[in-house]
């Protein structure tokens, strides 16, 4: 063990933190809106909106979120053309937009089905009760529905924000610095892998000690 | 490139015992043989390049006995230490820093480092008042040259493969005025230049020059002077563990013979296509 | 597009995909395998009185799923070679290198994975047993190993199932992570063609769909499972 490389790699790695968790919290954030969406959609009656919605959920799901992100990096860059016609090239250039973009999408299936799951759960007399005292079909939603399916998904979202921490990671593939990316160059630059390991598998473990904190503070304080 | 593959993975499939060193007499040297044209894998899965010959011949005049394989770039350096092998012939530079871990012979190549753009790029016409700019005790028109060098990139993504002495260039000279983007290999940072994703890549002019000369790479150019000393150190050698310092010596002594006799240079010539011999 | 990239044969990369898939399968079924040792090993310790056992083995399953993958792929490829050589030097005097093939280091790292997930996964299933069934076969005298073998297992495998049907889904697509350290299997071969043949779209969409067809393949193998663990059971 060399302590020289420790201490030097701690800053370093440190420093790359806000990366890791702006990429997180993005994902996190785009990904459940989009989420909300999907699983809405995989509840239509209309096939052309349930299939495309499953199809989504399916496609993602099914797939190494690896693959996924170098389909949207790499493979958007043989269509540099096209994206610049329709003048989504100057995003899909930048390697943290496709970063995001992936794990938003990766998250979302996830999700959708996680909150479909919660919105399946809530006891049909509940909505009745809320038709009998003349509530509308967007009230029940907003007022029964949403609330009860998320209380009842929040264990499981709470696994998957830990997830996605994790795979926050393969962002460092496509030449992003986050918390892995810059354990790597150090790794490289002082031939010596496995120390700055140590500092970099604290910081995922830390993180994801606070998220679990977090989750099970909600979970507390939605618990009837 | 896609035999190289199968042979990858026949070894994969194949290596499944645990593999041990063999011992005794042999001395072990290690190429990565996936960076033509210095070492790579042909199309009969065998090693071949330009250092494949060279260990053939320093062997012979060293008088000693070698077997060679293949090694992965990344973690080359402690395999060595950890003794996986005992010298590595992968067109490995000598620089300062490598020295802290390891011993090296006299360099046998050197191989300058090159800015290339592809030829939308407003820099295509950029070039210095000199084509060889030696970091090492610069003149007047180095300086300059390499003040040039500065103003154009600055506010340019600059491509580069991770774990290299270009990587630590651009660190050392150019980090204020450059987004630097690293690459776990340089066919990752092929596909990002020709994407437009970076404005310039940077590596050493062996490669290039392959590369240049095929289809796939006949919209690049290079630009600028071309790189040497300073963080890109005397040149490629031989690397060895510390307490081999006499095997080092050795295999010294066999480079300066085949450089006194001339073999080194057409060597060089013959796989290069220009004479990136040590002198 | 150029069909005649994924043709068979040395001109084209479908037999590269096909034996990547191979791969793909191969590494994925012996870290599942892997993973279920683990796992087995791992409840049991969670289940277990001893609050040392449960200690470790609550280390184990919240560092490995605490932790990105590909640090973990990191560890092992770094410093498996460090690990074995020492032992092999104190305890043996060996003082040769030592190195795991590329395969066996994959498996490690995703079985390890994917044993944490399936420790859980067991444990919850062998809760699940409800604890009369175990009783009534003490008061009928049966013996501890064929209590477990003919009433604890069979009723814990059956709950066990569908969670140990989504640890393998799981497993397959870690199994991508082994690109990183060269192991030649869907991902790499994708990235390795997308570099030299510059179509970096047609090579990755086609790793993906191999992906979803090995998905479609193990849903409907488990199901086929699942009706089968379920033959015989009441349904209310």
């Amino acid at each position: 063990m060399d302590w020289d490389i420790i201490s030097e790699s701690v800053p370093a790695i440190f420093s790359a933190l806000p990366t890791t968790l702006g990429l997180v919290g993005s994902s996190l954030l785009i990904g459940f809106i989009l989420a909300v969406l999907v699983a809405l959609g995989a509840l239509q009656k209309a096939w052309f909106i349930n299939r495309p919605a499953n199809l989504f959920v399916y496609i993602f799901r099914s797939s190494p979120l690896l693959i996924q992100i170098f389909l949207i990096y790499y493979g958007s860059g043989q269509f540099r053309q096209e994206l610049t016609a329709v003048g989504l090239w100057h995003l899909f250039r930048e390697p943290w937009f496709c970063a995001v973009l992936a794990l938003s999408l990766n998250t979302a299936a996830y999700t959708a089905e996680i909150i479909r799951g919660g919105i399946k759960s809530v006891p049909l007399d509940l909505l009745e009760a809320g038709a009998a005292i003349g509530m509308k079909k967007s009230q029940i939603f907003r007022r029964i529905t949403f609330p009860l399916a998320i209380r009842q998904s929040l264990p499981a979202y709470g696994n998957e924000v830990i997830l996605m921490v994790k795979s926050s990671s393969l962002a460092s593939t496509i030449t992003i610095m986050d918390v892995t990316g810059v354990y790597k160059e150090i790794a490289s630059e002082y031939f010596s892998p496995l120390e700055p390991l140590l500092i970099a598998g604290s910081i995922y473990l830390l993180i994801n000690f606070i998220a679990t904190q977090i989750i099970a503070y909600f979970e507390r304080r939605l618990a009837i | 490139m896609k035999h190289l593959i199968k042979t990858g993975a026949l070894a994969a499939a194949f290596s499944m015992g645990i593999m041990s060193a063999q011992a005794d007499n042999v001395i072990r040297l290690a190429t990565e043989g996936a960076y033509p044209p210095w070492n790579a894998v042909n199309s009969a899965g065998q090693l071949e390049g330009f250092e494949i010959e060279l260990a053939d011949e320093l062997c012979a005049r060293a008088k000693v006995e070698c077997s060679l394989q293949q090694t992965a770039w990344d973690g080359i350096i402690p395999s060595l230490q950890q003794g996986k092998f005992d010298v590595i012939i992968a067109g490995m530079s000598i620089t300062d820093k490598r020295k802290k871990k390891i011993t090296f012979s006299r360099a046998y190549a050197s191989s300058p480092a090159f800015f290339v753009v592809s030829d939308d790029s407003p820099l295509k016409d950029f070039s210095t008042e000199v084509d060889s700019l030696a970091l090492g005790d610069m003149d007047d028109k180095e300086q300059a040259a390499l003040m040039a060098l500065k103003k154009a990139l600055d506010g340019k993504t600059v491509g580069v493969q991770k774990g290299t002495i270009h990587l630590n260039f651009l660190k050392e000279y150019l980090k204020d005025e450059i987004d630097i983007r690293t690459y776990a290999t340089q066919e990752q940072l092929d596909l990002d230049l020709q994407a437009g994703r970076v404005d310039v890549a940077l590596a050493a002019m062996s490669y290039w020059h392959k590369l240049l000369s095929k289809e796939e790479g006949k919209n690049l150019l290079t630009v600028g002077p071309g790189v040497t000393e300073g963080p890109f150190g005397e040149g490629v050698g031989l690397g060895f563990r510390k307490k081999d310092q006499a095997l080092a010596d050795q295999f010294s002594v066999a480079i300066d013979s085949m450089v006194a006799d001339g073999t080194l240079s057409a060597m060089a010539q013959k796989w290069f296509g220009f004479d990136a011999a040590a002198k | 597009m150029d069909a005649t990239i994924l043709s068979w044969g040395d001109s084209g990369w479908g037999d590269e995909f096909f034996f990547a898939t191979l791969m793909t399968l191969a590494v994925a079924s012996c870290s599942f395998l892997l993973g279920l040792v683990i796992a087995i090993a791992a409840a049991a310790m969670k289940l277990s009185k001893r609050r040392s056992l449960t200690f470790f083995a609550n280390v184990y399953t919240t560092v490995v799923r605490g932790i990105p993958e590909l640090l973990v792929i990191y560890l092992i490829f770094y410093g498996s070679s460090a690990l074995l050589m020492s032992i092999a030097n104190s305890f043996f005097g060996i003082d040769d290198y030592i190195e795991l093939p590329v395969f066996v280091m994959g498996v490690i790292c995703i079985g390890l994975s994917s044993g944490a997930y399936s420790t859980e996964v067991i444990r919850g299933a062998v809760q699940a047993v409800p604890v009369g069934t175990i009783e009534a076969a003490k008061a009928i005298g049966m013996p501890t190993f064929s209590r477990f073998r003919r009433i604890l297992a069979p009723q814990a495998i059956r709950f066990a199932l569908p969670g140990l049907g989504n640890v393998w889904q799981l497993t397959l697509k870690e199994t991508s992570l082994i690109s990183v350290i060269g192991l030649t299997e869907i991902v790499r071969i994708a990235q390795m063609g997308a570099g030299s043949e510059k179509k970096p779209f047609l090579f990755f969409i086609t790793g993906l769909i191999l992906f979803l067809v090995l998905a479609s393949l193990s849903d409907k193998g488990y199901k086929f499972l699942e009706a089968k663990a379920e033959k015989g059971v009441r349904v209310n």
